[in-house]
């Protein structure tokens, strides 16, 4: 064997030499291993990412018996929508899509959303999004979530009604940053816990509360104090999804269950999520671009086999477009995206994407 | 998993109901089927097995269960809530077994 092809976090194709694979694989972990206080990946682990990378075969896959369950966040746009969610802006509705979905493309669940996928830009118009869900409840077979963002940014200024942190910390108001962030966040919750008990009274299957934390701890809290509610009052299965590895501190001092939530890591993320009633936790691993597929799924499997090692609920791991080990390219290339979907499972033990 | 063309569906409602691991829900959707665990991803078995219990088939076939007929049965068969069908046994204010 003298090189072997693979791909950059960027999509870009690269040859790499043996030793050149075992290197970044070895790296990658650390680094992960490094940052989560966890452990690194074992020999056997090693060797099976490698014999994936050196195969020439265009795709990889699961061992028979090891098919795992797909869920999926950002809904039906990835048809309908445009680029923005890499959506390829199919002249189709969202039932039309949904249906393509369980009957041409076999997924296991599916989801409705809007388009903004927001919760807040959501509530005006729930009555309508309420319809599409009881549309496809009735026609399709296959369990049914409704997705959205809590996206607590959108209730900082200029987008909503509270002092923005990103401004105000910038010029050392630390307190007023940190009052802005739990005034937003409870209106946040607010409105996740109203569209939630909306999306149960139609009866839908499941509710997913996608890229939590893309505000940081804050919008954490709003999170999982929302999992509590939908799973007290309603019949709804609970999907949490992050938005990256580690909580950012916007504010710095929230804690759930006696645990300080910035700077929390995908297995420490774990404990408070499954705390809160959860039913499936979709951790997060970014991609670094400039480092290669090899470096960059080894640390991803790192960290999700630290999750799986705990879980005592199905986890659910985000393995997509700078996520998981994938490229951040809008059109990721199989070859990859198949061989970080496929170690997921084997190595990082995962029971669905 | 292979949604309804396989038992990927059904997998996934045991995750999402009873917050079971992988090889769990494999496990009880197998036994409630009466098919090994390798045969939930196996296309050809599950086509007629599916068609057996009437649980919904992935191709278009007059007569089969569709939609929430399928979903009525498939509650039926897992042990399982599906809040949808609850809603129209509310709807028809009758039982439905």
């Amino acid at each position: 064997m003298s090189t072997i092809w693979t791909r950059m976090g960027d999509g870009a194709a690269v040859e790499m030499t043996a030793e050149e694979v075992r290197a970044d694989m070895v790296a990658g972990s650390e680094d992960a291993a490094k940052k989560g206080k966890i452990p690194t990946l074992e020999k056997h682990e090693y060797d099976y990412l490698f014999e994936m990378f050196a195969s020439p075969t265009r795709i990889w896959g699961v061992e028979r018996g090891h098919e795992a369950i797909l869920t999926k966040d950002g809904s039906t746009n990835s048809l309908y929508s445009a680029q923005l969610s890499s959506g390829v802006g199919l002249p189709l509705s969202r039932e039309q899509c949904f249906r393509t979905f369980e009957r041409a493309f076999s997924f296991d669940t599916m989801e409705i959303g809007h388009t903004d996928y927001s919760v807040k830009p959501v509530k005006p118009i729930v009555a309508l999004e309420q319809t599409h869900v009881e549309a496809v409840l009735h026609n399709c077979i296959i369990p049914v979530y409704y997705g959205f963002m809590p996206n607590l940014g959108l209730y900082f200024r200029p987008d909503g009604p509270f002092p923005n942190p990103s401004d105000l910390l910038p010029k050392g108001q630390i307190a007023e940053a940190r009052a802005a962030t739990e005034e937003g966040l409870e209106a946040c919750r607010t409105d996740m816990i109203w569209m939630t008990d909306k999306m149960d009274e139609v009866g839908a299957d499941g509710i997913n509360y996608d890229t939590t934390a893309s505000t940081g701890d804050g919008e954490f809290l709003a999170v999982l104090e929302a999992v509590e509610h939908a799973v007290k009052n309603t019949d709804l299965s609970v999907e949490v999804g992050m938005a990256a590895e580690c909580v950012l501190g916007f504010h710095g001092q929230l804690t759930y269950d006696g645990k300080r939530l910035a700077g929390m890591w995908p297995h420490q993320q774990l404990e408070v999520v499954e705390k809160a009633g959860t039913h499936v936790f979709g951790p997060v691993v970014n991609t670094n671009s400039r480092r290669s597929t090899p470096w960059n799924l080894a640390r991803a499997v790192t960290f999700v086999k630290a999750v799986t090692e705990r879980a005592s609920i199905p986890i659910h791991p985000n393995v997509g477009m700078g996520v998981g080990g994938v490229p951040m390219f809008e059109c990721p290339p199989p070859d990859v995206v198949t061989r970080c979907s496929a170690a997921m499972i084997m190595i990082g033990k995962a029971d669905g994407l | 998993m292979g949604g309804i063309r396989t038992a990927g569906d059904l997998v996934a409602r045991m995750q999402m109901t009873r917050k079971m691991r992988l090889p769990e829900a494999k496990r009880h959707v197998a036994g409630k089927l009466g098919v090994s665990v390798t045969d939930l991803s196996d296309s050809t078995v599950m086509r007629r097995v599916r068609e057996d219990l009437d649980i919904g088939l992935v191709t278009g076939v007059a007569g089969a269960a569709k939609g929430l007929e399928a979903k009525a049965r498939i509650a039926t068969l897992l042990d399982v809530k599906i809040n949808c069908v609850e809603r129209l046994k509310d709807k028809m204010h009758v039982q439905v077994d």
